[in-house]
């Protein structure tokens, strides 16, 4: 019988090197946020006046019922939480894919074509890179009005550039290489060499960069929805949790902001993880140098 | 010609420095009880594939080894003294001032964010008590006397405004901006264009000339060396295997190593004869057994790979360390 | 040099005008403004008295031609809810922020600096495990939460510092450590590359060879080398800073251009919030041109493109 010789799948590879803790936190979050319903969770948005600000269930007044105490509209924190990174994960991911569309088509064309295209393209990228996000989502917040699709396009307006720079130079320094040049010399058509030679060899950049932004994404919006400008009232997000909570840290309920706050930390740290982690193995030469 | 009534200028006795790494567990070594002597005014030639031990032999002698290697045993007597005891505020003392080192690759030596003339300007700050004033007079003579033309112009530009061949011409009047009394030149001209390359080595020769310099050069190019020097060291895996005058070597050349490296040179012979030598240099951390050599000599025998070699010294200038050394051969 | 710095402002003077290209179109995309000025239930009389009065009447390129030229001269409108200049308004406001933003510099730059140094010098690795879960933690840490934690345990529990407040070195601390915590991940990681990328150098043996002292390798050779790729970054850092100071002076009630903003968004007072922004891109365009130039001046090698 014929020994043939398979190269190791990619996916059993990458199940095998991934960074476990982080991983595993990225699916438990994810996954109860996509089935949170099916979950047996208190109403996220309608809350029990009656048990508002019970502690969690380790302190004297709290009960497991409460797991993780409620807020002062009597909510329950987990239930929130859970819910919660639903919005955060929704507005996080659209913003990074559309910014990184954007940003790629960008990149792509700036560096390939070069010249006066490059020169435009470049100054507005400086011009986004100069305006202040959270200044300017709060600029549209006050035009448009807040709303989950509204931060998710504001926020991708302001991304986008930061992948348009990175695929640029990338891009540049593709076109000096061989099989680009040789590609050209056949004759092959501009987009044809941007399709089938550039877009492959930029994919690893973005999604390396992507898995970077996410975590960025999250925060920002959290900041965005705790400013107000974010995600509206009443909808379950981590921002108003502790928008809503800030006022009662002199008065000792601590759960209020912990929680969320902590949720955030301990999601965009497993993301942040797995991107370094992603930008290793993705491409063993490269190099810390931003 | 070597004077041995004369004490030799630098004299190295059974050198040997390791590189440790992994903890320990992994010792390369590079140099391996190397012994040589280098009188004033002579012009050496150190030659050997790369990786047998001719940088570190630069380094080992100047105390400017990178972490993880260590200079585990012998002298080094300069000036009387014992290079190897003194600390790193004394070596200063003598890097530059007495002994200079041009690196290999010239376009990288200088610092790209300060001109030449501050480049040329601190090293003679530093090792003479020369007035600020004068300082500017003498860079501008060096720069005249490495045929730098517009000197003033050029003490002001910055490393990246100036050609490969001009880089290397301020990193030679760098090395030589504090009259050092052995000049040590790592492949200088590796990176050139040979017509560069051959104005260079004339450069030096007249320098070398006017000044009385000794230069210890280090290189693989044959041409070179003939063109260049008086004597030759040749050196193999960390050992040194032969030393002879330039002409005998070419002559008569006595390891079977020299002889394969001779034979293997495109710059001499009858180009129908050449012939690379077959295999490669040893795994430093995992030496043969008996003389370092035996794995690709043609002349190897028993003893060979079983015990190190002897030294022998064949004649006044001629010495070799081989079992079988090729004495009789023509 | 000339040339290059020429250039520099000329590229500058584009980004600007981009800028409030940029601005001005936001301003307009959505509903028509007079409903945001107005009040709830305006009828169409008052609408229309509101856009003469606004000049919302007039085309568009009329309009951002009357914006821009009345920006230059410093005139931003009036705010709604004060009644007074805008411009004069951002300008009290401008000095808090300045102050919170050059500590939190200050802070990131000397942990990021100090922590890098340390990583590249590698002689302890619990030192470095710290120093990378202390990154970690910045990095992935909301800002605000960090200066409601603190606030939590520094002013609640341990009672030592104010939650809020203007005018000391107290009222200062906790805010432009909140602030600058994110940032010093950055420069830890660029400290350790850069200097690991100097100090194997071959201009850095050659300076050794020469004979110099090590503080004159290290200190003279190797710090000019290894700050160029610092600073780059710290410019690159200072818009996504001041971003971050809106929420941090919020929970903290600082004085400063972020705070005024958040209340501009709540109050609805639109010619606030608009100035703001639009202040802060075009000095961030015109310190990113300073950036620029010191850059230049380190590493000579930039002047010539």
């Amino acid at each position: 019988m014929n020994q043939i010789q398979f190269r190791s799948n990619p996916v059993i590879d990458i199940l095998k090197k991934i960074p476990k803790g982080p991983a595993l936190i990225l699916i438990i979050l994810i996954t109860s946020s996509i089935f949170a319903d099916f979950l047996p969770l208190h109403n996220p948005e309608i809350g029990n006046p009656r048990k508002r600000l019970l502690p969690p269930f380790w302190e004297e007044r709290g009960t497991i019922e409460y797991p993780l105490g409620t807020d002062t509209m009597g909510r329950d924190i987990l239930s929130r939480l859970v819910y919660g990174a639903r919005v955060s994960l929704i507005v996080a991911f659209g913003a990074v894919i559309i910014a990184s569309i954007i940003g790629t088509v960008a990149g792509v064309i700036s560096g390939f074509f070069g010249g006066w295209i490059d020169q435009i393209i470049m100054r507005f990228t400086d011009a986004w890179l100069s305006i202040p996000m959270v200044m300017f989502g709060m600029l549209m917040a006050t035009i448009v009005g807040p709303g989950v699709f509204n931060i998710i396009i504001i926020m991708s307006l302001v991304f986008w550039t930061r992948y348009a720079r990175v695929i640029r130079s990338e891009t540049l320094s593709l076109k000096t290489r061989d099989f680009v040049q040789l590609a050209f010399i056949a004759g092959c058509s501009k987009l044809w060499i941007m399709r089938k030679h550039i877009l492959p060899n930029v994919m690893n950049s973005v999604i390396t960069l992507a898995s970077l932004q996410i975590g960025i994404a999250i925060v920002v919006e959290a900041s965005l929805t705790f400013l107000g400008v974010g995600v509206p009232s009443p909808k379950p997000a981590w921002g108003l949790m502790l928008s809503e909570g800030r006022g009662g840290l002199t008065a000792g309920y601590w759960w209020l902001v912990v929680f969320p706050g902590g949720t955030i930390a301990l999601l965009v740290m497993s993301f942040n993880i797995i991107g370094d982690w992603l930008r290793l193995y993705l491409d063993p030469h490269y190099r810390n140098i931003e | 010609m070597m004077n041995n009534e004369k004490k030799p200028l630098l004299q190295i006795t059974n050198l040997s420095t390791y590189f440790f790494s992994f903890g320990g567990k992994r010792i390369v070594k590079a140099l391996d009880r190397v012994s040589f002597e280098v009188y004033e005014a002579e012009k050496i030639a150190i030659i050997g594939e790369s990786g047998c031990g001719k940088s570190t032999l630069c380094f080992s002698i100047l105390q400017v080894l990178p972490p993880g290697a260590k200079v585990v045993g012998g002298k080094v007597i300069f000036e009387g003294e014992n290079l190897l005891e003194k600390n790193q505020k004394e070596m200063n003392k003598i890097r530059g001032k007495k002994i200079a080192m041009i690196l290999q690759d010239s376009m990288v030596s200088l610092d790209p964010v300060f001109t030449i003339g501050e480049q040329i300007g601190e090293t003679i700050r530093h090792h003479t008590s020369i007035k600020s004033v004068h300082i500017q007079e003498k860079i501008i003579q060096l720069l005249l006397s490495f045929r730098i033309s517009e000197p003033m112009k050029r003490a002001k530009q910055y490393p990246h405004e100036l050609s490969g061949g001009m880089r290397q011409r301020v990193v030679g009047a760098i090395a030589l901006s504090c009259q050092p009394r052995i000049l040590i030149a790592d492949e200088p001209t590796t990176n050139l264009d040979v017509t560069i390359q051959l104005q260079y080595l004339n450069l030096l020769k007249e320098i070398q000339k006017n000044t009385g310099l000794t230069l210890l050069f280090i290189t693989h190019n044959l041409g070179i060396v003939a063109e260049l020097c008086e004597r030759v060291i040749v050196m193999y895996a960390g050992k040194i295997v032969e030393k002879s005058p330039v002409i005998d070597l070419f002559d008569t050349p006595f390891h079977p190593y020299t002889k394969a490296l001779l034979n293997s040179s495109f710059e001499l012979g009858d180009l129908s004869k050449k012939a690379p030598i077959k295999g490669e240099p040893p795994d430093l951390a995992n030496l043969p057994t008996g003389c370092n050599f035996h794995p690709r000599c043609i002349f190897k025998d028993k003893k060979c790979q079983m015990e190190d070699p002897p030294e022998i010294q064949l004649s006044q200038n001629r010495w070799v360390k081989c079992w079988k050394p090729l004495i009789d051969m023509k | 040099m000339k040339r290059y710095i020429i250039h520099r402002l000329f590229l500058s003077i584009i980004v600007v005008w981009i800028v409030s290209i940029l601005i001005f179109i936001a301003t307009r995309i959505g509903p028509d403004p007079a409903y945001i000025i107005a009040q709830p239930g305006a009828d169409e009389s008052e609408l229309s008295s509101i856009r003469q009065r606004f000049g919302l009447d007039k085309t568009l390129a009329l309009q951002y031609f009357i914006f821009i030229s009345r920006a230059i001269r410093g005139d931003f409108g009036e705010s709604s809810y004060y009644g007074l200049p805008v411009s004069k308004i951002v300008w009290n406001h401008l000095l808090a922020s300045l102050v919170l933003i050059i500590s939190a510099k200050i802070i990131s730059l000397s942990i990021g600096i100090v922590a890098g140094i340390i990583s590249a010098r590698r002689k302890g690795d619990w030192l470095d495990n710290i120093i990378k879960w202390f990154s970690l933690a910045g990095l992935s840490m909301p800002n605000f939460w960090i200066a409601m934690l603190l606030i939590l345990i520094f002013s609640v529990k341990l009672k030592m510092l104010p939650t809020s407040g203007y005018g000391n070195f107290s009222n200062l601390i906790l805010p432009a450590f909140s602030l600058g915590w994110y940032f010093s991940a950055g420069y830890t990681r660029i400290t350790y590359s850069s200097l690991l990328q100097v100090l194997n150098s071959e201009y850095i043996k050659f300076v050794r060879i020469k004979g110099l002292p090590e503080i004159i390798v290290i200190g003279k050779h190797g710090l000019k080398n290894a700050l160029i790729p610092i600073i780059t970054l710290a410019g690159m850092n200072l818009v996504v800073m001041i971003s971050g100071a809106v929420a941090v002076e919020t929970v903290f009630a600082w004085p400063g251009l972020g705070l005024l903003i958040y209340n501009g968004a709540v109050n609805r007072d639109f010619n606030i919030v608009q100035a703001v922004v639009l202040f802060i891109s075009v000095m961030m365009v015109m310190i990113n041109l300073l950036i620029d130039i010191l850059y230049a001046y380190i590493d000579p090698r930039i002047r010539y493109q």
